[in-house]
């Protein structure tokens, strides 16, 4: 397709036109409505697909629900996610889960919120929350082990208690 | 009559010899027949019924001819219903078909009543990735369940024995580790009992498992019921990298393959070698890894300095500089050679030795099977460069130990250097002068010759702990420092072997493949039976 | 004589004050304006509105660690960006920002040099300032101030000679370069913009071109020179090209208000003529003021309304129109001169 340049006229290859334009146009954006969020105090609105900072969560007998199968280190796309496994000990309720994490490192350095961990998770044990601002002042401090991870998920009673009858 | 037949599967014509079943047969074309129970090295159980083919025979006339069909070709009459694969022996003219229609549907059916009692709990399992019960779901599963009752429960963490844990859920009635432990392993312990959707694999109390071959019905099993109490829990198979090696903890020299990640070796496996080991592996060899990860592990080369009067860590120019500088002031230089090192650093130590070079026998109790009484895995390979027992002897001040610990206490007295090249701390390594960090079987290249007069080829599985040197690489650069040889990598060094030793003639590591090569025949003198007499002593002419 | 030291220095030290506490919040202003016209809010948070922004800029940039890259000619790195600040605070000596103060008996000159001379000693120093961007582009021996610095050359020179044109029919009509005579002819008569515009248009696109600022701000170019010449400055260092570019903006805006919108003056009593009383005096100053900042204004209006000018478009409009237009214009206003007011 060819398509012809406009003609211009004398008066408009002075650009004096489109230029008194422009200035007209961003003048009248003076006075409009801001739409600014004063963030600290003004807190996004987040949905519920939100994806954020991952958790980990507690079933609703408190069982950590994380089995350690280490899907989501494995499906990791910047290896974020670093997964020691263990034994669940013998004597304690929910020992006919077996296996749990001993534990359980997300690095929220590398991590990129993309949520293919908790799309993989068979356990339904690994969340992304709401909490975007993820800030330290240590390199270690952003290492997320597993206690911070369950301390931030708490509780998700799903309903299912996959584990209770089994 | 001829002692193969020829058949037909998938379309595809196959020559198989007589009695080989279709799971084999199918093989020889590169077709994969999905089977549970069958096993090539066991006795055929036929009960999974998952290897179900379509077969069928020509048709023969009244003159027991096959009748020829009006296309020529002879008419093939199907039977009415599939047959087993594992348990159908070739025949003349058969046509069999894996994949049709009726075939899949059948291994469907099979799929879904396997499944229909399993926990599923792959999440927890530790076959999950190299499960037999996941690989064909995907293949011939549904991908959701039509059973709503009530699942059968069955014990689940039972201990079977000291190594292996026993899940009855996830068991799929195969019977593999039953035979095995009947057939190979020589104690009848394994059964099921009760009945239909019941029926449990266990075994009498008191008589679990206790052979020295356990853990290979943990291999077997083609799903998450049997698992290995050392590897349980430890790590996913798919993130652990596959390396194919040889267990250097007897002569026999069973393939193996280490499993590693990030530089840790998490579990070893037998490797099918029909001249060596079959399948199987025994559990000594097997469990013992450990030391590849020891914390232990000597990382640094290090001099016992006089002058501080503690050790001194050396940068390896430095180790290389002064040791070299102290060899050459020795009146003479012994060397302990292990048979637990690869056949080209014997070979490399043998050069720096003036005096005796010696290497230390390591034996226990044979089994008639796998374990052999020489526990080191490379006897065979230091008689052939030329070691041999006895008390390092001649004229020498300076004493080099590759790998071996037990020094005579009048030799220590008199030496002016000991230099030790090993992986952990010893009794060596105490007394030594200067101590160089040597690389386990799983950090190296390199061969071992096994009683059997095989050379096989080790693949380094991880890099080097620390700063620790391939001990060829070493012995390599203290040659050199020397001026006693000039080998820039261990294809170099083997290629000087095989100039100088005639038993090795005309073979370089690449020739020798992941099977290893059998030389027996190249040498005059083989007692396999004997445990330590593995005499190399002369060596046969080259046809 | 020392009351005339001492009265320079007072007023010297009264413009810098005032000056720099301008371009300060001329900072600022750039950035409400173009939040505002962006629908954002722009700098809140420093003081009551954000009005003490500019001292936190001021403080951040003092505390900023001054980094002199290694490979810099140390020399002239260094004095480029003082030599793009001075000739800024010098020029507006020679500029009248009020018509006089009578202050106990003594009339006070609402300026620090009343040169007879004042456009000239104004367009030898502006054309200094291109020499403090040349040095640190060429100083900093870094590929994208060296751009920099060639680009700013070539611009600060074909603009400098439509300034130095455009502007002559304006004396040509007062018939005298002490900027003063100039104010007060338009207090006078009427504001110059009126009887030359062609000459008000050319001198307000040169100016734009001569303080580098958009549509013609080629030399810093974030988008293709990364920041052209004060690329390697960090600091104060890059704190006094900031301040350069702003104090010529305002020497500029200051420069314009006298030659074309009648300086300190109003067009009708009492600001059309000299002060006699001090009140008439400050507020003479507070009008030019008030001007200077409405061109400033429209100086930031500009630069977040019209895109950079690709380079070849800006020597064409320069050297193929500007410079035929002023003589054209020098021509007419002579002719009219000549034939029509004589």
């Amino acid at each position: 397709m060819i398509v012809q340049r406009p003609k211009l006229t004398w008066w408009e290859r002075t650009y004096l036109p489109q230029i008194l334009a422009g200035l007209w146009l961003t003048l009248k954006h003076i006075p409009r409505r801001k739409f600014t969020r004063q963030y600290p105090e003004e807190k996004p609105l987040l949905y519920g697909d939100y994806r954020g900072a991952p958790v980990l969560v507690k079933d609703a007998d408190g069982r950590v629900k994380c089995v350690s199968c280490q899907l989501c280190e494995f499906v990791c796309p910047p290896k974020a996610i670093r997964i020691t496994p263990g034994f669940r000990p013998e004597n304690r309720f929910d020992a006919n889960v077996e296996k749990e994490p001993k534990d359980f490192v997300i690095d929220m350095l590398r991590c990129i919120y993309c949520g293919m961990c908790e799309e993989v998770c068979p356990e339904e044990a690994i969340f992304l929350k709401n909490d975007f601002a993820i800030t330290g002042y240590k390199r270690e401090e952003l290492q997320f082990h597993k206690e911070k991870l369950l301390e931030l998920g708490g509780v998700h009673d799903d309903k299912i208690w996959k584990w209770k009858n089994k | 009559m001829a002692d193969t037949v020829k058949l037909t599967i998938d379309g595809q014509e196959v020559v198989a010899p007589k009695g080989m079943n279709l799971i084999e047969a199918a093989k020889l074309v590169g077709i994969e027949v999905p089977h549970y129970c069958y096993h090539p090295k066991l006795s055929i159980a036929g009960n999974c019924r998952m290897c179900l083919v379509d077969v069928g025979l020509p048709k023969l006339g009244a003159d027991r001819k096959p009748e020829i069909g009006p296309d020529g070709k002879p008419v093939i009459v199907f039977g009415p219903k599939l047959s087993i694969g594992c348990n159908t022996p070739v025949a003349e003219g058969m046509v069999v078909y894996t994949r049709n229609e009726k075939v899949t549907k059948a291994r469907e059916g099979v799929m879904e009543f396997l499944l229909i009692n399993h926990p599923l709990d792959c999440p927890i399992c530790d076959q999950a990735g190299e499960c037999r019960l996941q690989e064909f779901s995907v293949d011939y599963g549904k991908g959701q369940s039509r059973f709503v009752e009530e699942k059968v429960h069955k014990p689940k963490r039972t201990p079977l024995g000291p190594k292996i844990t026993l899940d009855d859920e996830r068991c799929i009635l195969c019977s593999r580790c039953i035979r095995f432990m009947k057939e190979i392993a020589g104690q009848d312990c394994l059964g099921f009992v009760n009945r239909g959707s019941y029926s449990t694999l266990t075994c009498y109390p008191g008589n679990e498992p206790n052979t020295n071959y356990d853990l290979n019905i943990v291999d077997i099993c083609p799903v998450g019921a049997l698992t290995s109490n050392d590897f349980r829990f430890q790590q996913r198979v798919w993130f652990l990298k596959e390396t194919k090696s040889i267990c250097p903890n007897c002569a026999t020299g069973c393939n193996t393959v280490l499993w590693s990640r990030e530089g840790i070796v998490y579990r070893q496996t037998p490797r099918q070698n029909d001249a060596v080991n079959q399948c199987w592996m025994c559990d000594y060899g097997r469990l013992n890894y450990k030391f590849i990860n020891d914390p232990r592990r000597l990382t640094t080369p290090w001099v016992k300095s006089a002058a501080v009067g503690e050790r001194l860590s050396l940068t390896w120019p430095e180790a290389i500089h002064q040791v070299t500088d102290r060899l050459r002031d020795a009146k003479g230089i012994a060397v302990i050679g292990s048979a637990r090192a690869t056949t080209e650093e014997l070979f490399l130590l043998k050069k720096l030795a003036t005096a005796s070079a010696t290497v230390v026998p390591h034996t226990g109790e044979a089994d008639n099977f796998l374990l052999h009484a020489d526990r080191t895995p490379n006897m065979a390979g230091a008689r052939l460069v030329g070691f041999s027992d006895g008390r390092p002897s001649g004229e020498f001040t300076a004493l080099v130990v590759l790998g071996e610990e037990a020094i005579p206490s009048d030799v220590l007295a008199k030496l002016e250097l000991l230099m030790v090249i090993d992986l952990l701390p010893t009794k060596a390594t105490e007394a030594a002068h200067y101590v160089l960090p040597g690389v386990t079987f799983a950090e190296k290249r390199g061969t071992f010759i096994n009683a059997k007069g095989r050379i096989q080829r080790l693949n380094p599985a991880i890099p080097p702990v620390g700063h620790a040197w391939p001990d060829w690489q070493i012995l390599a650069a203290l040659l050199k420092e020397l001026g006693a040889g000039n080998y820039a990598s261990i294809e170099d060094v083997f290629a000087d072997m095989a100039r100088t030793l005639p038993a090795l003639a005309e073979l370089n590591l690449s020739k020798i493949t992941d099977l290893g090569i059998d030389l027996s025949h190249r040498f005059t003198q083989m007692n396999t039976d004997s445990s330590v007499d593995i005499c190399v002593a002369s060596v046969a002419k080259k046809p | 004589m020392i009351e005339f030291i001492v009265i320079s220095f007072i007023k010297i030290a009264a413009v810098i004050g005032v000056m720099l506490t301008i371009v300060a919040y001329t900072v600022m202003l750039e950035r409400w304006v173009c939040a505002w016209m962006q629908d954002r809010i722009g700098p809140n948070r420093v003081g009551p509105f954000g009005f003490l922004q500019p001292l936190a800029d001021g403080v951040k940039l003092i505390l900023k660690e001054d980094v002199l890259p290694h490979h810099v000619h140390k020399v002239l790195y260094t004095i480029g960006p003082t030599l793009v600040l001075m000739p800024a605070l010098i020029n507006i000596g020679v500029i009248p920002w009020g018509s006089n103060l009578p202050v106990f008996g003594r009339y006070i000159k609402g300026v620090i040099a009343d040169l007879d001379i004042g456009i000239l000693f104004i367009f030898a120093f502006a054309a200094l300032s291109v020499y403090g961007i040349v040095l640190a582009g060429w100083a900093s021996n870094s590929k994208y101030p060296f751009l920099g610095g060639i680009r700013s050359s070539a611009q600060m020179i074909s603009y400098e000679v439509c300034l130095g044109l455009s502007v002559v029919p304006v004396f040509m009509q007062v018939g005298a370069l002490n900027l003063s005579k100039v104010v007060e002819y338009q207090a006078a008569h009427s504001w110059l913009v009126l009887c030359q515009p062609v000459s008000f248009f050319i001198f307000l696109v040169s100016a734009f071109a001569e303080t580098n600022r958009t549509p013609f701000d080629l030399p810093e170019a974030e988008q293709e020179l990364v920041g052209g010449y004060n690329t390697e400055y960090s600091s104060m260092k890059f704190g006094m090209f900031f301040m350069g570019e702003y104090a010529a903006m305002f020497v500029m805006s200051a420069l314009m208000v006298t030659l074309f919108f009648g300086g300190w003056s109003l067009p009708f009593a009492p600001f059309n003529a000299p002060a006699t009383s001090l009140p008439v005096g400050l507020a003479h100053i507070g009008i030019f003021l008030a001007k200077v900042v409405a061109l400033l204004f429209f100086y930031v209006w500009v630069r977040w309304t019209i895109p950079r000018f690709r380079y070849d478009q800006l020597m064409a409009l320069g050297w193929k129109v500007f410079i035929p237009l002023t003589i054209v214009n020098i021509v007419f206003v002579g002719a009219v001169l000549a034939l029509v007011v004589k």
